[in-house]
């Protein structure tokens, strides 16, 4: 009796298991999308997919990670769509034939935040290179993304841009997402930068002030990638081009543009869907 | 201190009000690391049996990988697992990656080397005698099998806590073999760090509380089938 109890037991487990792999296996409709931090954790996301699965009937997983790590699936064939705002990377992976389509969905700006005591004195400047030669030699802790995400691409460009090489122990790397960056550099009082959505989703609970925002040097472009199903067989090469398309239809953009208003009284993202970069670099702020 | 008071407040409202996502990722938790330990028993009890009852050269060896296997690092297991399952990796074909079956095998190879490990300390400690006075009695090998068990089951049932304490609260395996997809494969403890660098503290604090009233209920009931004889 109590043997037969045990196999109960035993196919009780087994079914568990079949029941959770059949929930799971249907795959043949979904797309792959790896995103940034930014366009994920503020809401976005859960505004425009749910549109596209219905209009279209495909299923999006998002997976969320930095921009280093978004382009990196992508370069594997791992991933079918990728939304990231590094566009250096983003322009070689093009190049190389990785991805097949590259458009502009939408932008906003980086900002340059630090402690209100402003120990640098950067508050008032409009050129974030001249901040950055400033924090440097003041020695002020700047608190550094760390992870190739494209805030810290757009960081390194800064100190290049600067003519400073960023090293000692005012130089703190977190390796830690926007959000958790931004709470670190609070607590400690240190300069980072920062993509304006993220901080505007987080403002009330930082001890931080925006110093240097706006500008062509801190514009902040997000394009959207296909990856290319010619060259990765596994990739859902249909269902990415459908997404990108949504994603630069005049229904998403008018949810780009109105997002975030009602919470934090402006929109985080400024559509751009057919601008190209020159165009924003040569327009922004 | 402010947020700690509002953060629990609001914690308490947001479970009384029964938010249905949450209610999914408590399932959802409750599913995947249940199906985990199960896989685990499945492979660890008789691997455990095998190390504690039969001499083998490797012997040694295997002990030794089961018991430094305890303390396998999740994201350790997260990493290989994920190489396998890529989609061009060795076993990408099955389109396994991203989904809650890639994170019950994660988790699964969490948990085995601990039920594998625990359960043949159980069965060891019965020693030799137990095992020669029930052959003597009489009993086929099932029914052997099935009276050691009986006799360890304390033990047992302790190595199937751990195996299951292990796995519903490790966060960087789920993490990397689920990728924390909303609806689909976002845990209690993912959905706690997404919550943490959104800002979301009530949240994350809720999702704690569930965590841990989870982790202890399960083995609460296991603790009850365990001790249920213990009178006797």
């Amino acid at each position: 009796m109590n043997i037969t109890r045990s196999r109960q037991l035993e196919l009780l487990a087994l079914l568990f298991v079949l029941v959770v792999l059949g929930a799971a296996c249907r795959t043949q409709d979904e797309v792959l999308l790896a995103t940034t931090t930014s366009v994920h954790d503020a809401g976005l996301l859960d505004e425009l997919l749910p549109r596209f699965e219905a209009r279209t009937g495909y299923r999006v997983k998002p997976l969320v990670v930095g921009s280093g790590q978004a382009l990196a699936l992508a370069a594997r064939g791992e991933v079918d769509v990728v939304i990231t705002h590094s566009p250096q990377d983003e322009r070689r992976l093009l190049e190389e034939g990785v991805v097949v389509e590259r458009h502009l969905v939408m932008y906003n700006h980086f900002v340059l935040l630090g402690p209100p005591e402003d120990p640098a004195g950067v508050r008032g400047l409009s050129d974030p290179r001249e901040a950055f030669r400033r924090i440097a030699a003041a020695g002020a802790i700047f608190l550094s993304r760390g992870d190739s995400s494209g805030t810290h691409v757009k960081e390194m460009e800064l100190w290049k841009a600067a003519g400073v090489s960023p090293a000692g122990a005012w130089y703190q790397e977190s390796g830690t997402g926007m959000g958790e960056t931004l709470r670190i550099a609070s607590e400690k009082g240190a300069y980072t930068l920062a993509d304006w959505g993220t901080f505007l989703a987080l403002r009330h609970q930082l001890r931080l002030e925006p110093f240097v925002r706006g500008g062509s040097m801190l514009v902040n472009p997000y394009h959207v990638m296909a990856v290319n199903g010619a060259r990765f067989s596994r990739v859902n090469a249909e269902g990415a081009a459908a997404l990108v398309q949504f994603l630069l239809s005049e229904q998403a953009q008018a949810v780009i543009a109105r997002f975030g208003t009602r919470q934090y009284g402006e929109p985080l993202f400024i559509p751009a869907a057919g601008l190209t970069e020159e165009e924003l670099s040569g327009g922004g702020r | 201190m402010r947020i700690l008071v509002q953060g629990c407040r609001q914690a308490l409202s947001l479970l009384l009000a029964g938010d249905p996502e949450i209610w999914e990722i408590t399932c959802r938790t409750v599913a995947v690391s249940g199906s985990a330990t199960a896989l685990s028993v499945l492979v660890g009890l008789p691997l455990g049996f095998m190390l504690a009852m039969r001499p083998f050269r490797a012997r040694p060896l295997v002990v030794s990988w089961a018991n430094a296997g305890m303390g396998l690092p999740p994201v350790v297991v997260g990493l290989w697992v994920s190489l396998m399952l890529w989609r061009y990796g060795p076993l990408g074909r099955l389109g396994l990656l991203y989904t809650p079956v890639a994170m019950v095998l994660a988790q699964a190879v969490i948990a085995t080397p601990l039920v594998a490990a625990l359960s043949m300390a159980g069965l060891q400690q019965l020693g030799e005698r137990v095992k020669l006075q029930i052959m003597a009695l009489g009993a086929s090998p099932v029914q052997a099998v099935w009276l050691m068990v009986r006799e360890a089951r304390y033990s047992l049932l302790a190595a199937v806590m751990a195996g299951f304490g292990a796995v519903v609260s490790e966060v960087g395996a789920s993490m990397m073999v689920g990728g924390n997809i909303r609806g689909h494969t976002r845990v209690l403890t993912t959905a706690t760090v997404l919550e943490v660098s959104k800002g979301n503290f009530e949240v994350a604090i809720a999702l704690s509380f569930i965590l841990l009233v989870l982790a202890w209920g399960i083995t609460f009931l296991l603790t009850v089938l365990q001790q249920r004889n213990y009178r006797r």
